[in-house]
């Protein structure tokens, strides 16, 4: 790999498109496929052309600086994006083999089914119970409370929250520690039995410890759904996950396996930027 | 004197100001309050409060009045809040994007600004001609509850529009649709806000006089109301009433019935503090 002085130029769209599609041989089956996909706010083009393919119960990180567009990727993933007013998406999303922005498509059952974390803890102002039982309810998907009840603990669980919680689960959910929240809103989207879970920086904004028994759970839950991960931290992505792709001014520059891509990535922006050069 | 004595010397003076310009208002409120106290204290009895109009000033009460303004304004209440809430929530969480939700807020925006008497003719024409109510509580209900639309509108939009945005994206992460969102975490997040904005608009429709007598309710009534087709009339012109007359006597009533008003009002308003102390709490 030569490095000169214009190695932080990204590689032409044509050297990606050439290049990009499918990703390493693996074994499991594409759960999520983008292609051609771009995503506008307003008049600005926030993704340009990412086509990736996701592979079912791994854990693929999504690196690169702030305002790359690997936010808003993961975003269009469940069509969160749809809220905010003045946007746009432009490609296909397959999930499952099913084109997500076709007409017709009920968004509200494609977020039932691709579950979502956000980067700053947000339970709602209810106790534990309720943040938990809330999906489960207006999803209809527990009939008596005993049913409802052991949802909830199972979802819990799976967050390897239920022991602090067990005896506090009618106590307001904000007095708990910004780890134990977030926790809890990773229990709250298992309730409803995603496949998918999309997580936007879930750390972020924990110490140490928590940021631990998060990877810990990210690398529990892969067994069970797939698993989507951005984060800023490059220790994090090298930690918890199979696959890693690096973003770029809104453009997919590369995508490989973790280790690949900390170790011998095929682009020198990739490594400039895995190795702290910029970022 | 060197900047940083002159910066805390202006932060003084400022305080002083606000300071003095907050005893002047609660000053002259108070001595409106005492001057009525003292006119009209002696007048306030039971039988003061549960009579009715006489022609004699000592034998007078305001049991009729009392009656048809809380009458009228549960009737409000019950008219304007379910309709400015809607209203809300639709330009709030439906229609923000649509340019006929801007011209429409714009709109209500002015709307309340309009002097009520402007309302009183509206009714006067809407309700008691076209839609032939007459001269009743409905009549007046009708009518005050479009002059505080407006203020129940944007008072329930400020309050949606302070609900952090992330309550909103949660909630449809895990599949909620948008009315499930607004029903189960938007409202009750807002309903303090919402409360407040309602009990201030009824606070002032229960002190408006001149809707009221556009519509005809100054006409003399003699008893409490007992359905919404009576007719009726409320404190605020038995009290325009009373001080309209010569005769001291008369005055000292119309004091009396300021300070039920007043006692009115103030408990509608502690009403409101309690109920929205009590949901924050129950959110936190």
């Amino acid at each position: 790999m030569s490095r000169d002085a214009t190695a932080t130029r990204p590689p032409s769209l044509a050297a990606i498109a050439a290049r990009g599609g499918p990703p390493p041989a693996i074994d499991r089956p594409v759960k999520i496929q983008a292609e051609g996909l771009n995503f506008y706010y307003g008049g600005t083009r926030a993704l340009e052309d990412i086509s990736i393919r996701i592979h079912s119960n791994v854990v693929t990180a999504f690196i690169g600086p702030s305002g790359c567009g690997k936010s808003t990727f993961l975003r269009t993933l469940n069509r969160m994006n749809d809220i905010i007013p003045g946007t746009c998406a432009e490609g296909k999303v397959l999930v499952d083999g099913v084109d997500i922005y076709k007409p017709g498509v009920d968004v509200v059952e494609l977020r039932r089914r691709v579950g979502m974390v956000f980067q700053k803890s947000n339970p709602f102002p209810k106790s534990v119970f309720d943040n938990v039982a809330y999906g489960l309810r207006i999803n209809g998907m527990a009939g008596s409370h005993s049913e409802l009840a052991a949802r909830v603990e199972e979802s819990l669980r799976q967050a390897a929250l239920w022991d602090e919680v067990k005896d506090r689960l009618h106590d307001s959910a904000l007095a708990m520690s910004g780890g134990q929240q977030q926790r809890l809103c990773i229990a709250r989207a298992l309730a409803v039995r995603p496949d998918i879970l999309l997580m936007d920086e879930p750390a972020s904004a924990l110490d140490p410890i928590a940021t631990q028994r998060i990877e810990e759970l990210v690398y529990d839950l892969k067994t069970t759904y797939t698993i989507l991960i951005v984060t800023h931290n490059m220790q994090q992505a090298a930690r918890v996950s199979d696959y890693t792709a690096f973003f770029w001014l809104g453009r997919l520059i590369e995508y490989d396996r973790t280790e690949k891509m900390f170790t011998a990535p095929a682009e020198t922006l990739t490594e400039d930027y895995v190795t702290g050069r910029f970022g | 004197m060197n900047a940083t004595a002159r910066r805390r010397a202006l932060d003084l003076l400022f305080q002083l100001l606000a300071m003095l310009i907050l005893c002047l208002a609660l000053g002259s409120l108070a001595a409106l309050v005492a001057t009525v106290w003292s006119d009209g204290a002696d007048r306030l009895s039971w039988d003061f409060l549960t009579g009715f109009p006489s022609r004699r000033a000592e034998d007078a009460g305001i049991w009729h009045a009392l009656a048809g303004s809380m009458f009228v304004i549960l009737t409000t209440g019950g008219l304007a809040v379910p309709i400015g809430v809607a209203s809300a929530i639709y330009l709030e969480e439906y229609g923000t994007r649509s340019l006929s939700a801007r011209i429409i807020e714009f709109n209500i925006t002015n709307l309340a600004a309009v002097p009520s008497i402007i309302y009183g003719l509206l009714g006067l024409w809407l309700f008691v001609r076209v839609m032939a109510m007459g001269r009743s509580v409905l009549a007046g209900a009708s009518t005050l509850a479009l002059l505080v639309l407006p203020v129940v509108i944007l008072s329930t939009r400020e309050a949606l529009r302070a609900v952090p945005s992330s309550i909103r994206e949660s909630s449809y992460a895990l599949g909620a649709t948008k009315w499930q969102t607004v029903w189960h975490q938007v409202l009750p997040v807002a309903l303090p806000g919402i409360l407040t904005g309602v009990i201030l608009a009824l606070s002032r429709a229960i002190g408006e006089t001149a809707p009221l007598i556009s519509i005809g309710a100054l006409t003399f009534v003699a008893f409490a109301p007992d359905s919404l087709w009576s007719p009726f009339t409320v404190l605020p012109i038995q009290i325009f009433n009373w001080v309209s007359r010569p005769q001291l006597a008369f005055q000292a009533n119309a004091a009396a019935a300021i300070l039920v008003l007043l006692a009115l009002l103030l408990t509608m308003n502690a009403a409101a503090i309690w109920l929205r102390d009590r949901y924050q709490k129950k959110l936190v």
